[in-house]
């Protein structure tokens, strides 16, 4: 089963609705819930470093019958130093988007530890893609 | 413990949700910062905060959170109080800070285990 989201940079407002209709399809198929909440955990993660960070972006949800492997792509600024952003702590977010609670540098953190395997790449002033891939059994 | 015994017991206002009273407690989590809640809150967890706008009803959602209770008498924004209707997870607000609210959250609980 494949399902696509679009996210909108910049639109707070609908952060994490893209995540929510996924752990409705997931919960529909009866998939573990401790693989649901590690799911959405890493999900919702995604795609508010979309809106933080990208212009717009997509999620791509492709369901089998044993894993989850999810693409998010984004058209943004791109991560110029991808070891750097994954330490704990390292942000590059806005003043106002740290206000919000957003922007403490631990999202890409929370995806790795919520993902069974997590690839991204990244090009400067195009866009970052990240694939999240969970198993179910 | 449901989050109705809270209320009561602490006198907090009840912004929005009260179709959710109902709903389970089984612990807590203080926090401001999202990802921090999105990462170590779990299911049946009240949470604790100063932050009012809608995407802390998108982590209670996600999270399946028991009820948000805002500190220092903050109110929900308009579009997060919707949203708590609309999903029947209660957002709450006490007149104390975060530190007295949670410790006075952790005993209660505790009791009731």
């Amino acid at each position: 089963m494949e399902f696509k989201f679009a996210i909108e940079g910049g639109n707070f407002s609908k952060a994490g609705s893209a995540s929510s209709e996924v752990k409705k399809i997931l919960k529909q198929l009866n998939v573990n819930p401790k693989i649901i909440k590690r799911t959405v955990v890493s999900l919702y993660e995604a795609e508010v470093n979309v809106v933080a960070h990208a212009f717009e972006g997509n999620m791509n949800v492709d369901i089998d019958t044993d894993k989850i492997v999810v693409k998010i792509e984004d058209k943004g600024p791109g991560i110029p130093d991808i070891d750097q952003a994954m330490q704990e702590g390292y942000s590059t977010a806005s003043p106002q988007v740290r206000e919000m609670g957003f922007g403490a540098g631990m999202g890409l953190p929370n995806i790795k530890r919520n993902s069974d395997q997590m690839n991204i790449t990244s090009k400067v002033d195009v866009g970052t893609e990240l694939e999240i891939i969970n198993y179910f059994g | 413990m449901i989050v109705q015994d809270i209320v009561e017991k602490l006198g907090l206002k009840v912004c929005s949700g009260a179709n959710g009273l109902n709903r389970e407690i089984e612990g807590g989590y203080t926090s401001d910062l999202l990802s921090d809640v999105m990462g170590n809150a779990d299911e049946n967890h009240v949470w604790v905060t100063l932050q009012t706008h809608k995407n802390i009803m998108a982590i209670a959602s996600l999270k399946e959170l028991a009820a948000i209770v805002l500190v220092k008498g903050y109110e929900p924004e308009a579009d997060a109080a919707e949203q708590s209707n609309e999903e029947g997870i209660p957002i709450l607000s006490s007149e104390e800070e975060a530190f007295e609210l949670t410790g006075k959250l952790y005993e209660i609980i505790n009791q009731a285990k």
